[in-house]
């Protein structure tokens, strides 16, 4: 598997390095109700907090909302940031949370069932219709831009909870643990939804790129 | 598709994950090996599930929209305008 190589925001906790002596005075400003402080938190971490929200909701104004809900919490919450991590990782994590919550409590459309979109079998476990090899996605920026658009409207297709799934751990790439936390499921439960939820979407891209029949 | 091999097409699609994070038993990989030398429709899927996974990096790499300089602001605005209301 290849991983993306561009600029992340997310890093896990345990291979965060030691909190730096600037920002350890921050959080003793932020747990000391320092308004200054709280705004030059804000300033400085919106971009990278409102970049993660949009990657997360389908709507610019919703991935606001979020990071100002991420905000909230946090400045509630900041007490309990104990610095094991770094406050940028702690504010990420709160943002996805805001996002996740935000997104359940959205009223969606009626969902497709998983299982349809899992690949069929024939009763001796071959494939139901052989899988046909796929398309190399065109070089041409523009035509790439169309096939990404699609990617997300296909993505936005699956069913809830395996479209945060995807998200967390493909997009975001939150290791297993981190999204089992996350989602309150065990990290054997996340491996299997990811899974399915890849498996779903292969599906939903295959009439889109698979080679046409000889 | 062919008979000759130990497991079955759908065992396959149900590990291709734990294949390809070589976290399989390498007795169960080197199975796994021996049924893609023989199916080219397993070997089709699994090519097909890893540009999956590019091509959902793919479309969110390129989703992120241009930095909005108003943005930060606003929402410090908002944030403010959230904690006085609640106060």
């Amino acid at each position: 598997m290849t991983r993306d190589t561009r600029a992340h925001p997310y890093t896990p906790a345990r291979a965060a390095p030691e909190q730096s002596s600037d920002e350890a005075a921050l959080v003793r400003r932020l747990k000391a109700g320092d308004e200054a402080a709280f705004e030059q938190l804000i300033l400085s971490a919106s971009p990278r907090l409102l970049a993660l929200a949009r990657r997360m909701m389908s709507r610019e104004e919703d991935a606001r909302d979020a990071v100002q809900d991420a905000f909230l919490s946090a400045f509630k919450s900041i007490d309990r940031f104990d610095g094991r991590s770094q406050l940028t990782t702690w504010l990420h994590r709160i943002t996805v949370n805001a996002c996740l919550m935000k997104r359940r409590s959205q009223r969606r459309r009626p969902e497709r069932s998983i299982e349809d979109l899992l690949p069929q079998f024939l009763d001796d476990g071959h494939h139901r219709s052989p899988a046909r090899p796929w398309k190399t996605p065109p070089a041409d920026s523009l035509e790439q831009a169309e096939t990404l658009d699609l990617v997300r409207a296909r993505i936005d297709e699956l069913p809830e909870p395996y479209r945060e799934i995807i998200i967390l751990r493909d997009i975001e790439e939150l290791d297993t643990d981190e999204t089992a936390s996350l989602l309150d499921l065990s990290a054997a439960a996340v491996k299997t939804r990811l899974h399915r939820a890849r498996q779903a979407l292969r599906t939903l891209l295959d009439p889109h790129f698979a080679e046409e029949q000889p | 598709m062919t008979n000759h091999h130990d497991i079955t097409c759908r065992e396959l699609a149900e590990f291709i994950a734990d294949y390809l994070d070589h976290t399989l038993p390498a007795d169960i990989a080197r199975e796994f090996d021996r049924h893609l030398a023989v199916c080219p429709s397993c070997v089709a899927y699994i090519e097909s599930y890893k540009q999956t996974i590019r091509l959902g990096k793919a479309a969110f790499a390129q989703a992120e929209a241009p930095a909005d300089a108003s943005a930060p602001q606003a929402i410090l605005n908002a944030v403010r305008a959230a904690r006085k209301s609640a106060r």
